[in-house]
């Protein structure tokens, strides 16, 4: 009756709702099957991108669902939340009786339990006291706590280990508890952004990843230089940058970094994570006469007009490409310029670096080709600040060890029980354990065994 | 060149990989007791010839001048999966004395190394590492990963042994009289889930230290990391489904299989999915 009443208190109704492990079972299930959604259409792309792919109909729906950042929508976290209520709440109601166990000061001397469980058993001929000295050793060998009773027609022996690792599994949660704190910490004090920096260019501030926003930064980061190595397949072998950090203009660090291996300033982490090139300082162009071969060398920069010589007039560069498209193909770097003849129309003239008789085709008396440019590169850093990662890393830490305990350590629990029967004496081995029991079954059969060598009596 | 470098050495391992799973598959068929053994003394062979191959694949890798464990792309990371397949195998056989759950598990080593060693579209050359690769998490973490996925490939075979055996355990079976008892299947299958869950975990985390190392977060919600966190939820849901009343044997059986469709799909399907990141090839 009592019960009856205590269960209809709705309290106790969220609270035992939350305390199930079906509720656990079904998040869990529920998490695994809505995360697929996000791996299967790619998240925070050109809201345009999506309005193409899906139409206008299906565009509203997952917009209002927030599917196109699923992981940080109000479900997802709703969901994530609900399972750490979970989780806080089952482990409120199981650790009162686990701590009971683990901290009460008597080893538990319920017989009977041994009894029901897996045992076995032999008979001999010494009397209870001979095999009290002889069993103790072997018992308390691989057990740390062991104690002894004295019984009416012999003695007792309890022995256990391992009770602490009841624990492990609290230790599980905990951790996953740490890290979802740390997951807030993080989202709520950090930020992750990135500032591209020209070669012998510096930045104050970066680029914010999620809001495009401008974070400024106490200190300034200069690029004082960047390296582009390949392999001989053409593959790439390593980005470094070497950075300089000023303050109050003043240089106080200096590292060069490479991909995995960053700079961490004063809790701000500064990656490696790309680079370009930038448009050429200086370029230096050739002019051919085609009738006469003679060749003029200049130098000339983007946007400034050079007078040429001869009569053949004025020459420009106006725009410069990474990558030229002539007719599908890709050219790589090339720049575009503007020819001003003494007598006629400008022209345009495209001088593709690594072809330099592309101009050729224009047929002209001259042609204008690319010799050398000085390459500038800029380096793409990542910046980031994340006060939770201690949290998180502890948590990883917690987590380890707590699945280590909880699945291969037990709570292991032994009892000989040494009996005067007429003119033999009987022994009892029994082993229970909280888990693995195919594993304590093989040990109680080992130690009894042991025993039975030990005392040098059959088994009966 | 060298007639024998790691390639035709893993690929003579993949034969001998499948001769093991045949005769270890003849041993329950025909119940011939002697092609078991026959099995195990191949299977160690292969193991000796599979663990030689990732040796000599270092060393050359050391000798040519790229200089980096064997670990760091899709051949790789198989050969060193089904090495692992094979040995945690051979540990159980050793400990519970019963070789028909070597026809059970030792094809899917077969399987992986003839993947690794006759797709065309994966590629047996060494190649030396991209910039993002160079870290010493890399080998702490493929360690990991692969571990536990062995051990999952492993509770995926004793988990359709449970259901051939609960679901036909009425009819007079010969072949299912030498599996083990359904108690014993559960009982290592369950091992085996612990096992891989504890390494999936480490897997997981040493990725996460290691994103940290290389991006600044250490969590970034991109399909290979959702795959991973969605295998880990479908164990973590078997194990605590241990718990309750009604989840034991055949549900718990099928959600190791589903488990183990997850592990494959993080591993293989990852690719196939829209998004930058491929570091897996």
């Amino acid at each position: 009756m009592k019960k009856n009443k205590v269960s209809g208190d709705p309290q106790n109704g969220v609270w035992k709702f939350f305390a199930s492990v079906k509720l656990t079972v079904t998040l869990l299930l529920t998490l695994a099957c809505t995360s697929i959604i996000g791996t299967v259409i790619p998240q925070n792309e050109n809201p345009a991108a999506y309005f193409n792919e899906y139409g206008e109909f299906l565009y509203k729906i997952f917009g209002f669902l927030d599917i196109f950042d699923m992981y940080h929508s109000w479900w997802f976290r709703f969901l994530i939340l609900s399972l750490t209520i979970n989780i806080i709440v089952c482990s409120i109601d199981r650790l009162s009786s686990t701590w009971k166990i683990v901290f009460s000061k008597n080893i538990s001397l319920d017989i009977e339990r041994f009894r029901k469980s897996f045992k076995e058993e032999f008979s001999g001929n010494r009397t209870p006291e001979e095999l009290s000295s002889l069993f103790m050793p072997v018992v308390s060998k691989s057990f740390k706590q062991t104690r002894v009773e004295e019984t009416e027609k012999g003695f007792v022996i309890f022995a256990e280990k391992g009770r602490w690792t009841r624990l492990g599994v609290y230790a599980v949660h905990l951790s996953v508890i740490l890290l979802l704190i740390g997951g807030l910490i993080g989202s709520f004090f950090g930020f992750e952004g990135s500032a591209n920096i020209p070669e012998g260019e510096s930045v104050r501030s970066i680029i914010l990843r999620n809001t495009g926003r401008e974070q400024p930064l106490d200190f300034e980061i200069r690029c004082d230089d960047f390296n582009l190595s390949f392999y001989e397949s053409g593959a790439p072998k390593e980005y470094l940058s070497k950075l300089t950090i000023l303050e109050n203009g003043k240089p106080v660090y200096k590292k060069d970094i490479i991909v995995n291996d960053p700079i961490r300033f004063k809790g701000i982490n500064i990656f490696q994570s790309s680079y370009g090139t930038l448009k050429p300082k200086e370029i230096f162009l050739s002019f051919t006469n085609r009738e006469t071969g003679m060749i003029y060398r200049q130098r000339a920069s983007v946007g400034e007009e050079i007078n040429l010589p001869e009569a053949f007039g004025k020459f420009v560069i106006k725009e410069y490409s990474g990558a030229f498209d002539f007719r599908g193909h890709n050219l790589g770097e090339a720049f575009m310029g503007v020819l001003t003849p003494l007598k006629g129309d400008p022209v345009e003239v495209v001088l593709p670096v690594h072809f330099p008789s592309f101009d050729k085709m224009r047929k002209d008396q001259l042609i204008i080709s690319v010799e050398d440019s000085e390459r500038r590169f800029y380096t793409g850093l990542q910046v980031t600040r994340d006060p939770g990662v201690p949290v998180v890393y502890a948590g990883f830490i917690v987590m380890i060890l707590g699945c280590f305990i909880s699945f291969f350590m037990s709570h292991k629990r032994l009892c000989v029980e040494v009996v005067k029967k007429g003119g033999k004496t009987s022994v009892m081995v029994a082993g229970i354990t909280n888990k693995n029991k195919l594993g304590m079954e093989v040990r109680t059969q080992k130690i009894a065994k042991l025993l039975s060598a030990k005392a040098d009596i059959l088994k009966g | 060149m060298n007639i024998m470098d790691s390639s035709n050495l893993l690929s003579i391992t993949t034969f001998i990989y499948g001769f093991a799973a045949f005769l270890y598959i003849v041993a329950v068929v025909f119940k011939k007791p002697f092609a078991g053994r026959l099995g195990t003394w191949t299977a160690l062979a292969g193991i000796a010839g599979n663990i030689s191959g990732i040796i000599l694949r270092w060393v050359e890798s050391y000798k040519i001048g790229i200089g980096h464990a064997p670990l760091s792309n899709l051949y790789e990371s198989l050969i060193f999966f089904s090495f692992v397949i094979v040995a945690i195998y051979l540990v159980i056989e050793r400990s519970y004395l019963n070789r028909t759950i070597g026809a059970f598990t030792t094809p899917l080593a077969f399987l992986a190394m003839a993947y690794a060693s006759l797709s065309p579209n994966i590629s047996d050359r060494i190649q030396p590492l991209v910039p993002a690769l160079k870290s010493n998490w890399l080998i702490a973490h493929v360690i990991t990963c692969f571990i536990g996925y062995a051990a999952f490939a492993i509770a995926f075979g004793l988990s359709i042994m449970f259901l051939f055996k609960r679901n036909y355990m009425k009819e007079e079976n010969h072949i299912l009289k030498f599996f083990p008892d359904v108690k014993i299947l559960d009982e290592i299958s369950h091992q085996m889930i612990m096992f891989g869950f504890l390494f999936l975990s480490a897997g997981i985390i040493t990725g996460a230290v290691w994103a940290n190392s290389a991006w600044g977060r250490y969590w970034g919600w991109d399909p290979k990391e959702t795959w991973s966190l969605i295998t880990w939820f479908v164990y973590a849901t078997l194990l605590h489904a241990r718990f309750m009343r009604g989840w034991h044997g055949k549900r718990l059986a099928y959600l190791s299989i589903i488990g183990f469709a997850a592990v494959l799909f993080t591993y293989f399907g990852v690719n196939l999915l829209p998004g930058l990141h491929s570091y897996g090839q």
